[in-house]
């Protein structure tokens, strides 16, 4: 594995540079919104990845639960961090999005954009309970927080689906129409995310399972110390 | 166009913050490492 990273880094750099160049140059122009409609690409495939890292964390906090296994404590860690990144950019990203379209930087009360924001705080929540919670039950509870949590992942992406709302209906699966080279483009920019969240995720991985062995080291010096 | 660029820096520039994040936990953790091995 520690070869391939590199690799992978290289692979990732190189589809991000293409993405890009095809999110601003090579990809269509809309008709009705002109060129700010290419946030599309940077919006949506940083929505998809968030809500498949936290139905990773989602999977590995019920995993921990049944079997107590550090790996899948350190993964559902790891996944709501790396997600809660990529929903910052979807909660960033948005906004400037809406600015030009809508009129309004923010819909207040607006169903879609509630829930986001409600998912993003509920795993910064989780993050900052694992960070600063010093009792041996941490896992556990965040795991539980996490179960707890994941329920407004599909809340959040069914919203456009059931209720009026200013966000647009989705364009994949809900009615709307894509233009095929604008899904070409879409995709592409989803595999790069992909690959970027899955090199970060996996480089934090590691430095969590190291920084659990220091701090294992630390206590253990801690111990050696207090029995002189 | 400005804002179109200005969501494609914040992305970049969240992206980047967290990189930068994790560049610094690294190198606590190996100052940390090295003086538990003197």
């Amino acid at each position: 594995m520690k070869r391939a990273i590199p690799i992978l880094a290289i692979v990732t750099a190189v589809l991000l540079s293409f993405a890009l160049y095809e999110a601003l140059i090579g990809a269509p122009t809309e008709r009705t919104m002109g060129d700010v409609q290419r946030i599309f690409y940077y919006h949506v495939p940083s929505a998809w990845t968030a809500f498949l890292l936290f139905l990773i964390n989602f999977v590995a906090s019920i995993v921990y639960l049944i079997r107590r296994n550090p790996k899948a404590d350190i993964l559902a860690l790891v996944s709501a961090e790396v997600g809660v990144v990529f929903c910052t950019v979807v909660l960033v990203t948005g906004p400037i999005w809406a600015r030009p379209v809508w009129g309004i930087w923010w819909a207040p009360g607006d169903i879609r954009l509630t829930t986001t924001l409600v998912l993003w705080l509920i795993y910064v929540s989780y993050l900052i309970l694992r960070r600063y919670s010093t009792s041996g039950q941490t896992p556990v509870i965040a795991a539980v927080l996490a179960v707890f949590g994941a329920l407004d992942v599909p809340l959040v992406y069914f919203s456009i689906w059931f209720f009026r709302t200013q966000h647009p209906s989705p364009v994949i699966g809900g009615g709307g129409s894509l233009d095929p080279r604008m899904a070409h483009v879409l995709l592409i920019n989803w595999l790069a995310f992909l690959c970027l969240a899955f090199l970060v995720g996996w480089t934090r991985y590691q430095l969590e399972v190291v920084q659990r062995e220091v701090e294992e080291a630390q206590a253990l010096e801690s111990l050696l110390e207090g029995s002189r | 166009m400005s804002y179109l660029y200005a969501a494609f820096i914040a992305t970049w520039v969240i992206h980047g913050t967290y990189l930068a994040i994790l560049v610094r936990k690294y190198s606590k953790i190996r100052r940390e490492m090295e003086r538990l091995k003197k």
